[in-house]
C-alpha cells in the first residue's frame, strides 16, 4: 500500500460516509502500532465508533488499546469538550455570583458554537502541544464525514487569518474570546497541517462516481489551503473473479469499473491504492488485521439462511406521511446509507400523489442535484447551501442593523460578521425558514451525516429557549422550530440504516438523542437490504 | 482621562452577530466604543459569558448582580462608580465621561459624497 509507506507524524483519512475511513484508519493503526510504532488513534466525529471497532469504551482521555500494544486511542466529543469549556469558564465564579446568573452563564454557552469551537481547540493541542506530540510516532485521525472535515481542517487558516486581521477586542471570536493567548498554538497547527513532512491526508473513496467525485473536491480544497501531500484510497472493491460468479456480482463489477474509468482528472496524479472487498463484517481485531493484506485468506461467511423480513415497504410508509397533507420529513442516518437518495425516493413518491414537496438537503457534502435529474411537477429542490447562506446572513445583517453606522463602524461590523459563528446561525436560519414552510406543504430533508445533524438541532433547542425566555416574561403565544419538531403531525424523522452493524448501532445511538431532545422517530428504513423481497424494506 | 468599564450581560460575542437576532443596541455601541478608543478614551468591556471572574472580583458589580440580577445588566463603571445601568451609553455619553470632544462627522473627500462617482 503507497500511503504506508514512509508514513510521516501525522496521517488524515476522509472521504464521503461510509466508504470506510474509520476501518482504513484503525487497520492503518493496528498495523504501525504492530511494526513497533507508537501510535495514537483519534477519531473527530461527534458520532464516533472507534471504541467500538475495538470492542472497549475509549471516551475523551487518551487510552492504551490493551490487545494492541503501542496503540492509544482517543475519541474528541464535541459535546464533552463543551462541557469540560463550560466548567473551566463557570467553574470559579460558582458559589461567588448568585446562581441564576451562573445559569444564565451557562446557556449562553450551550450553542453549537462553542460545542465546535471546544471540539477544534482540542483537536489543535493535539497537532501542537509537544508534550502529546513527542510521545508518538505516528498520530491518526478519522476523521469526520467530508463536509465536516472540510470545516474542521479549514478552521485553523479562517482563524490564523482572522486573528490576524482581528485587531481590537470587539471581534467576535464567540465563546473563546481568549483564544488571543493562544494564538501561536493556532498559527503552529496550520503550520503542521500544511507541512508534508508531517502530513498526509489520505482520500478515502469507494469505486462510484459520487464518492469519486467527492473525493475530488475535497483533494482540491485542501490542496488550496497547503495540504499537498495527498493520497487516494479506493476501498471495497470487487474482485474481478466474484464477478464470474453471479449475475448482481457481475454488474456490480461493471458499475465499479465504469467509475474507475471516469475518475475525476483531478484524482489522476495522486498515488492511488485499491483495497479489495472483503467477505466478512470489518469488526474486531482480526478482521481488521486482513484489511490491508493482499491476499485474504478464505473465511466461511455461511453464517445462518437469509432472515424473512415482514416490513412495509417504502410506498407504504409514504402512505402514512402523505395522510396528514402537509409536513417535514427528516432522513437522519450515518454518512453513506443513502439519505439523499432515499430523501429522493419520498419526495418523488410524494410528488406523484399529486402532493406538493420541496426537496431540501443540509449536508455540506450535498450530491442531491446529482441524485434527481430533471423536474417534476409538484416537485421544487433546493439545498443549503452554508458558504451561500453565510453571505446572505452577512449582508442582510449590513443592510439591516449596519444602516445608520459610519464608514469605520460598519467596518467593524463586517469584520464581526466573518467570525466562524457566523456560518452557524446563518445555517441555523436558513433550516428554520423551511421548517416553517412545511405548514402549507412536504419539506423532505436529507439532513447532514449524524453528529452534525445533532450539533444543528442542538442550535434549535437554545433558540427555543431563548425565545421562551423572552416571550415568556412578555406572555405571548409562540411556536419555535423545536415545538415543531417535536409534533408528530408535523415532523417525521425517518433514521435510515443498512443492514450492518455500525450504521444500525449509530441509528440506535441518534433515536436516543433524538428522544432526549423530546423528538420521537417515526419509522426505521434499512436500505439496500438483500433480503427476499424487494427493497428498500421498512420496520417501526 | 477617566476610565470607562462596560459590564456586559453574558453574550456570544459583544457585537451581537452571533445572537438569534442581531440586536441593534449591541451593534451601535460595538461602533461607539470603537469610536471612543480611536480618540484616546479608556473603554473596557467584560462578557458575563467570558469573563465572569471579572464581574465575581468587583465588589460594586457583585453586589449590583445580587440586587437587581443579570436582567438589569449592561452596567457601566466610570473610574469605580455606577455610572449608567439596563442600557448602553450613547457616543455622547460616551465622550463627556471621557472627556473626548465629539466633532461632528465630516465626510471624507468630495469623492463618495454624491451618487456614484466611484
Amino acid at each position: 500500500m503507497k500511503f504506508l509507506e514512509l508514513p510521516p507524524r501525522f496521517l488524515f483519512f476522509t472521504g464521503k460516509g461510509g466508504v470506510g475511513k474509520t476501518s482504513i484508519a484503525c487497520a492503518t493503526a493496528i498495523q504501525l502500532a504492530e511494526a513497533g510504532h507508537r501510535v495514537l488513534l483519534v477519531s473527530t466525529d461527534p458520532a464516533s465508533n472507534v471504541g467500538q471497532v475495538f470492542g472497549v469504551g475509549i471516551g475523551d482521555k487518551i487510552t492504551a488499546i490493551d490487545a494492541v500494544p503501542n496503540l492509544f486511542a482517543l475519541e474528541i466529543d464535541p459535546q464533552a469538550a463543551a462541557q469540560a469549556y463550560r466548567d473551566r469558564i463557570v467553574g470559579p465564579v460558582r458559589g461567588k455570583l448568585p446562581d441564576a446568573v451562573v445559569k444564565g452563564i451557562e446557556e449562553q454557552l450551550s450553542g453549537a458554537c462553542t460545542t465546535e469551537i471546544a471540539a477544534f481547540d482540542e483537536f489543535t493541542a493535539l497537532l501542537t502541544d509537544a508534550a502529546i506530540t513527542s510521545a508518538y510516532d505516528h498520530i491518526i485521525f478519522d476523521t469526520a464525514p467530508t463536509g465536516h472535515t472540510i470545516r474542521l481542517l479549514q478552521l485553523p487558516v479562517a482563524w490564523s487569518g482572522f486573528l490576524e486581521a482581528g485587531k481590537g477586542d470587539a471581534s467576535c471570536l464567540g465563546p473563546l474570546a481568549g483564544l488571543e493567548k493562544q494564538r501561536a498554538q493556532y498559527s503552529a497547527a496550520v503550520d503542521a497541517l500544511a507541512d508534508g513532512q508531517r502530513t498526509r491526508l489520505i482520500l478515502v473513496a469507494r469505486a462510484q462516481n459520487s464518492a469519486l467525485r467527492e473525493a475530488a473536491r475535497t483533494h482540491e480544497e485542501l490542496a488550496a489551503i497547503g495540504l499537498n501531500q495527498q493520497f487516494l484510497v479506493v476501498n471495497g472493491l470487487l474482485p474481478k473473479e466474484e464477478a464470474a460468479l453471479d449475475a448482481l456480482a457481475a454488474a456490480l463489477y461493471a458499475r465499479e469499473q465504469a467509475a474507475l474509468a471516469a475518475t475525476p482528472d483531478a484524482l489522476r496524479g495522486l498515488p492511488c491504492d485499491y483495497v479489495p472487498l472483503k467477505p466478512f463484517n470489518l469488526v474486531g481485531l482480526d478482521a481488521l488485521r486482513q484489511l490491508l493484506v493482499e491476499t485474504p485468506p478464505h473465511l466461511d461467511t455461511a453464517d445462518g439462511e437469509p432472515v424473512e423480513l415482514h416490513a412495509p415497504s417504502l410506498s407504504e410508509l409514504v402512505d402514512g406521511v402523505a395522510a396528514d397533507g402537509h409536513g417535514l420529513v427528516m432522513l437522519m442516518g450515518k454518512g453513506g446509507v443513502g439519505k439523499t437518495t432515499l430523501a429522493a425516493a419520498v419526495a418523488v413518491e410524494l410528488a406523484h400523489r399529486g402532493l406538493p414537496v420541496h426537496l431540501t438537503t443540509s449536508d455540506p457534502a450535498a450530491h442531491l442535484a446529482e441524485t434527481l435529474h430533471g423536474s417534476l411537477e409538484n416537485l421544487t429542490v433546493s439545498r443549503i447551501d452554508p458558504h451561500a447562506e453565510t453571505e446572505r446572513y452577512r449582508q442582510e445583517v449590513l443592510r439591516t442593523k449596519g444602516a445608520k453606522l459610519d464608514a469605520q463602524g460598519r467596518a467593524l461590523l463586517e469584520e464581526d460578521l466573518r467570525s466562524p459563528c457566523t456560518e452557524e446561525i446563518a445555517v441555523f436560519q436558513a433550516f428554520s425558514r423551511i421548517i416553517r414552510e412545511a405548514g402549507e406543504k412536504f419539506v423532505v430533508m436529507d439532513t447532514a451525516p449524524t453528529g452534525h445533524t445533532l450539533l444543528l438541532l442542538d442550535a434549535t433547542g437554545a433558540y427555543h429557549r431563548e425565545v421562551a425566555r423572552m416571550l415568556d416574561a412578555k406572555g405571548a403565544h409562540y411556536t419555535t422550530p423545536m415545538m415543531q419538531l417535536q409534533d408528530e403531525r408535523r415532523t417525521k424523522v425517518l433514521l435510515v440504516t443498512l443492514a450492518e452493524t455500525t450504521p444500525v448501532l449509530e441509528a440506535a445511538n441518534l433515536q436516543a438523542d433524538l428522544r432526549r431532545a423530546g423528538i420521537e422517530p417515526w419509522a426505521w428504513v434499512v436500505n439496500n437490504c438483500r433480503f427476499r423481497r424487494r427493497r428498500p424494506s421498512v420496520t417501526g | 482621562m477617566a476610565t470607562i468599564h462596560v459590564f456586559d450581560p453574558a453574550l456570544c460575542c459583544s457585537s451581537g452577530v452571533c445572537g438569534v437576532e442581531t440586536d441593534q443596541a449591541l451593534v451601535t455601541f460595538a461602533a461607539d466604543v470603537d469610536w471612543a478608543k480611536q480618540n484616546g478614551a479608556p473603554v473596557e468591556r467584560f462578557n458575563l459569558a467570558q469573563q465572569p471572574l471579572a464581574f465575581a472580583d468587583n465588589a460594586t458589580v457583585k453586589g449590583f448582580l445580587e440586587r437587581s440580577g443579570q436582567e438589569a445588566l449592561p452596567l457601566i463603571l466610570v473610574d469605580g462608580d455606577i455610572a449608567l445601568a439596563g442600557r448602553y451609553p450613547s457616543r455622547t455619553e460616551l465622550a463627556r465621561w471621557a472627556g473626548v470632544k465629539e466633532v461632528e462627522e465630516v465626510k471624507q473627500g468630495a469623492c463618495c459624497s454624491g451618487t456614484s462617482c466611484c
